[in-house]
């Protein structure tokens, strides 16, 4: 037989568990990614001396691959005295490499905003500060939330690289399922059905915090 | 001794790469004078108010803003660059209209005029809001307080941004083309307000326009500007009455003729 439903109601709990570690990893890095790119995104424009410390920064964590990256925190910064637990490494590494991605969204929204809005905030004497948080944030950040959210999805999908440091995140707890029974077919298939439907959710809440948005964002 | 002048431009030049804008600029307007600023386009007239506002930095010279100078500080009896805190500081005398009014767009109209009031000078939001509800009243728009800016016409913008940069209770008013980007019909309502303002308040103005009869019946002086220098000044009757200089009679003619 090859699929046995007995088996995957056995299963079925154990990924359960696992998934809830899948998505708090999301969660997690996807805070850090929105909050860290914003501020990288913000520093840049109002502090034009780091422009070019940022764009490096930003280019090397787009450039090179997220296992790397993973791996490196978690196995190479003990080295230096930073010993950080695997959940934690990993969650980690992916915040700070969406966050690359992410300040690039932003500063897009932040480009679209027209000259004018920055020149009359000089005029009424407002804070670099004010400036930001009153005038340009609330217009940049609804245009650029399907992007966001984009990335979000994208994010949720690299989390089984986290298996690679033995974080028991769905992937992982995938496998260790199907080394213990020799049965890889429905825990792998279960897992692909996860991912899948969580993707679709999630795509169908962003539409939704889009139109809201639009509703809320009179131009 | 007399009264310091409100604003005072000292041999101000702005330059582009090799193209000069302005060129050893100096004016001084009086406290309350009105003072139209008419010419060509690509005169330096718009570079003149922006430099003041502090949006574009000058090459050369100062500019002073009631005996202080607002691009440079005194230190150690010298004068160097202004820092933020020093640009700030005198730029809180200033307000400015713009052509394209640069409304908040996700701002009611009460929220754009109460924004730099609470956020810069620290007022209370009832505080804050009665004075922005009787400055929207003044220009008109008492009825329009929560509209958003997408919701109202030109001129109804254009007035909404009078009353917000109103509510920073400048010392000088600058206004650069405000009726530019206005629809003919809606010119007129923009117009009165500033002319009821310049009545009621002890404003210093300065302006950018291509309205001759507004700026004829309306200024105390007029200067046309040229190639980045002052062609010609005086007040308006003399200035458009017998212009003395060739460039003024010809570029007044022209603007006649199309108007």
């Amino acid at each position: 037989m090859i699929w046995d439903w007995s088996f995957t109601l056995e299963i079925l709990p154990v990924l359960a568990q696992a998934a809830v570690v899948s998505v708090e990893a999301t969660l997690i890095s996807f805070v850090l990614a929105a909050t860290l790119g914003l501020v990288l995104a913000v520093v840049r424009i109002a502090v034009p001396r780091t422009g070019w410390t940022i764009s490096v920064l930003v280019e090397l964590i787009r450039s090179t691959p997220l296992l790397i990256q993973i791996f490196f925190i978690y196995f190479v910064f003990p080295k230096f005295g930073l010993v950080l637990d695997a959940f934690t490494a990993g969650v980690l590494a992916i915040g700070i490499h969406y966050a690359a991605y992410c300040s690039e969204v932003y500063r897009a929204g932040f480009d679209n905003i027209h000259r004018g809005q920055w020149e009359a905030s000089i005029a009424l004497n407002l804070s670099a500060w004010t400036t930001f948080r009153d005038i340009i944030i609330p217009q940049a950040i609804p245009p650029i939330v399907p992007a966001l959210g984009n990335y979000l999805v994208a994010l949720f999908k690299e989390t089984p690289l986290l298996s690679a440091i033995a974080v028991m995140e769905l992937m992982q707890t995938a496998k260790i399922i199907g080394s213990d029974t020799f049965r890889y077919t429905e825990p792998i298939t279960l897992v692909g059905l996860f991912f899948l439907a969580m993707s679709l959710v999630s795509a169908a809440l962003i539409r939704a915090l889009e139109r809201l948005l639009n509703r809320r964002t009179v131009r | 001794m007399t009264e310091q002048p409100m604003v005072r431009f000292e041999n101000v030049s702005k330059r582009y790469g090799t193209l000069t804008v302005l060129d050893e600029l100096n004016l001084e307007i009086a406290r309350g004078e009105k003072v139209s600023v008419i010419g060509p386009s690509g005169s330096g007239k718009t570079t003149v108010l922006r430099m003041l506002m502090t949006l574009e930095t000058i090459n050369d010279g100062v500019i002073w803003v009631e005996g202080e100078p607002l691009t440079h500080m005194k230190k150690n009896g010298k004068l160097v660059p202004a820092d933020l805190a020093h640009i700030r500081r005198i730029r809180a005398k200033i307000g400015m209209v713009f052509q394209s009014f640069n409304l908040f767009p996700h701002m009611t109209a009460m929220a754009n005029c109460i924004e730099a009031p609470m956020t810069v000078l620290g007022m209370k939001r009832a505080e804050a809001e009665a004075r922005a509800a009787e400055l929207l009243d003044l220009v008109g728009l008492s009825q329009k307080k929560d509209h958003y800016p997408s919701q109202l016409s030109g001129g109804q913008q254009q007035r909404v941004a009078i009353a917000r940069a109103l509510a920073m209770r400048p010392k000088i008013m600058l206004f650069d083309e405000v009726t530019s980007a206005l629809d003919p019909e809606l010119v007129g309502e923009v117009l009165q307000v500033i002319r009821q303002i310049g009545r009621e308040h002890d404003l210093t103005m300065l302006m950018v326009t291509h309205q001759m009869g507004f700026a004829k019946e309306f200024s105390d002086r007029v200067c046309f500007f040229y190639q980045g220098k002052i062609c010609e000044q005086g007040p308006p009757g003399e200035l458009f009455g017998a212009p003395k200089n060739e460039r003024t009679r010809q570029f007044l003619h022209a603007v006649l003729e199309a108007g």
